[in-house]
């Protein structure tokens, strides 16, 4: 690639001794994009502006907010109804979260579906899963400091967790509380890692776009880029279909900000958290509900917290679980159907976990557990064996030169376009 | 097959949805009342919040505090600075200490949060043969149903069925989770003397008060809302122009 010459002489002198003018051109202007990628890629840009707003929002609150359990409950509200414009940065701050955990996990079955996961890009989605991991961390903090009844409850319910592993289990818990009990220390530490993990993510978010523009994105026919006409610049052909996306997905943030900032919150965390006062339903927010039917899916607590977290470590060898060597599902009619069944596994996973843990949801939970385990360890590993894939295109302009393929009927509803 | 996954998929996308926001706690059905501040446009009906104000001022606030309002929000109310001065100086606070070190009483102020009916929930239980009754401030956006459920409960006394046995100093409810509740039905007709001539019904006070309940839980409501719809306007215009730009800087891609 040649260095792109510069008009403005104050940026040819800066690029000439440290060349980033010339770096963002390449990553963010020329860099070639499968022409092909449907809105579903827009969903990585997205996440990326919802983590942005995450944290500017998050260190405005974190002016007005007191970490001490006698005050934590009332700053909040301080923040809503004294602090300017108060109500809307916590809003958006609670909502951002939902908001981001929506994205991530649309990027994430995303990456399942079209087999973004595989070589050469095995540790940028390992990269993406420590995102998830840190995202849920953070995500877990941040609701406890509020220390309403669902904080505090939530805390005592997550932490006692560790509490299952022998011997060193109740020394683990003490650890993580900084005493006793779910306390003032605990809240101290979750505030101080709230505010510290979110940037440690942004760091594994910058070596996973690092990771992606290295290959460049999988796309949804899942062939690699043969020649220029296979791709198009980023700029401006994916930076204003992103742009379009994100408008579309601003709406329904801002829908939930304005008009039902409290629809995916849970009223009892408008009480203050109160160590004698267990409330009647523990549940955990909307995000992690799949893995909390999973927990109790489990008759062992050891085991249910081992299953939790097996959860999402196999998310980690998932490049190694599947031996297909054909990325999208598009061109793999048996993986397809599993696809869906996983994604209707997790949806009643995710129901199942807002529910008292007895009767039918308890045995729906169990169901969607096994698939769950059973769609990455025994499907997937089979299925590249025993699948006949249907002949993949020659390269990713054929089947839109030729308007033919079925590449785009899969991908989201898009109607304006054909590739 | 295609048209039948996505409805499977709509449905539990559905399902999770209604499943996530309900998920503790039994249901009743809240009989559902029409509030002017709900939907998109909805703002506060003053002359019903300063109502309900009354009917907390005179019939609530003999148990329940608020403590996290304050008189100078009642001028959101409609009430000037003056009334609002007049109102808080109705009530003596602990002030202090002042120069000789002594604790004082002295007449509240706008800036003082509302009186607590009592120093602490010791003396709240005390008083109330052992039940504590909660603070206000947050009721109606702390339970589920919100202000519906205000409603309903203030007007949801009644006898109990036949298989029902209420303990002494217990009262019960239709509406109430497990209906055995601490607080008599203590909102009657005419419990309150209107000044404005609205009849003072059992149900236009308990409508009053919830409404007035949620204003003290949300009182930025009017303004999150009126933001909330030139925001969303700005984003229909940006991101239709965004698909204008986005259909036009693609026209020359596909072939």
């Amino acid at each position: 690639m040649a260095a792109p010459q510069f008009k403005n002489p104050v940026v040819r002198w800066i690029d000439y001794r440290l060349p980033i003018f010339t770096q963002l051109n390449h990553e963010y202007n020329e860099y070639p994009m499968p022409k092909n990628c449907n809105y579903l890629w827009s969903f990585g840009a997205i996440a990326m502006v919802v983590l942005i707003t995450m944290i500017v929002s998050g260190i405005t609150l974190a002016m007005n907010y007191t970490p001490h359990t006698a005050y934590a409950f009332n700053s909040v509200e301080r923040i809503m109804r004294d602090v300017n414009f108060g109500w809307l940065i916590r809003y958006i701050h609670m909502n951002g979260a939902s908001m981001f955990f929506i994205a991530v996990f649309i990027h994430i079955f995303r990456g399942l579906y079209f087999g973004s996961y595989k070589a050469p890009r095995e540790i940028l989605w390992m990269l993406g899963v420590v995102i998830l991991l840190l995202m849920m961390a953070t995500a877990f903090m941040g609701y406890v400091l509020p220390w309403g009844q669902m904080s505090f409850w939530g805390a005592t319910v997550i932490t006692n967790l560790f509490s299952a592993f022998p011997i060193i289990g109740d020394h683990i818990v003490t650890w993580l509380w900084g005493g006793f009990s779910v306390d003032n220390p605990t809240l101290n530490r979750f505030f101080a890692l709230h505010y510290l993990l979110p940037f440690v993510l942004l760091g594994v978010v910058f070596l996973h776009v690092a990771a992606v523009h290295v290959h460049g994105s999988n796309n949804p026919v899942g062939i690699d880029i043969k020649g220029p006409q296979d791709s198009l610049p980023f700029h401006p052909y994916f930076t204003i279909k992103d742009t379009f996306g994100l408008g579309v997905f601003m709406i329904i943030f801002a829908g939930f900000v304005f008009f039902a900032p409290n629809f995916m919150g849970h009223p009892d965390n408008y009480i203050p958290a109160n160590p004698l006062v267990t409330p009647a339903h523990i549940v955990p927010e909307w995000y992690f509900l799949p893995f909390y039917a999973i927990l109790r899916a489990v008759p062992d607590k050891l085991g249910g917290v081992l299953a939790m977290f097996g959860a999402i470590a196999v998310l980690f060898v998932v490049p190694w679980l599947d031996t297909s060597k054909v990325r999208s599902a598009n061109y793999r009619p048996l993986y397809r159907q599993f696809f869906w069944v996983l994604v209707v596994a997790c949806i009643l996973l995710g129901y199942a976990g807002s529910q008292p843990a007895e009767g039918i949801w308890l045995i729906v939970a169990r169901v969607a557990s096994i698939y769950y385990f059973a769609h990455f360890l025994i499907i997937l590993p089979l299925l590249g064996k025993l699948e006949r894939p249907r002949p993949l295109p020659a390269s990713i302009s054929e089947p839109v030169l030729k308007g033919g393929g079925r590449l785009a009927t899969a991908a989201a509803a898009k109607p304006m376009e054909k590739a | 097959m295609r048209s039948l996954k996505k409805v499977i998929l709509a449905a539990a996308i559905g399902l999770g949805l209604t499943g996530s926001a309900f998920a503790a706690g039994e249901q009743i059905e809240l009989p559902k009342q029409e509030w002017s501040h709900s939907g998109i446009f909805g703002t506060f009906d003053r002359a019903s919040l300063q109502r309900g104000f009354q009917v907390y001022k005179e019939v609530c606030s003999t148990c329940h505090g608020m403590s996290l309002v304050s008189y100078r929000n009642l001028t959101a109310l409609g009430f000037n600075a003056d009334e609002v001065k007049a109102i808080a100086a109705q009530y003596t606070v602990m002030g202090g200490p002042n120069d000789a070190g002594e604790m004082v009483e002295r007449p509240a102020i706008p800036a003082d949060h509302f009186k607590a009916p009592f120093p602490n929930e010791q003396a709240a239980r005390a008083a109330n043969g052992g039940a504590y009754p909660p603070d206000l401030s947050l009721m109606a956006k702390a339970r589920p149903g919100g202000e519906d459920y205000i409603y309903a409960l203030l007007t949801g006394f009644e006898e109990p069925p036949a298989d029902v046995k209420v303990p002494d100093g217990m009262y019960y409810n239709k509406y109430f989770p497990g209906h055995l509740i601490g607080m008599p039905g203590i909102l009657q007709d005419d419990s309150v003397t209107y000044t404005d001539n609205t009849p003072a019904t059992q149900a236009q006070l308990a409508h009053d008060v919830s409404a007035f309940l949620a204003w003290a839980a949300e009182p930025h409501l009017e303004a999150r809302k009126q933001t909330g719809v030139k925001v969303i306007l700005f984003l229909l215009v940006f991101t239709g122009m965004m698909y204008a730009v986005k259909r036009k800087v693609w026209a020359d891609a596909h072939h």
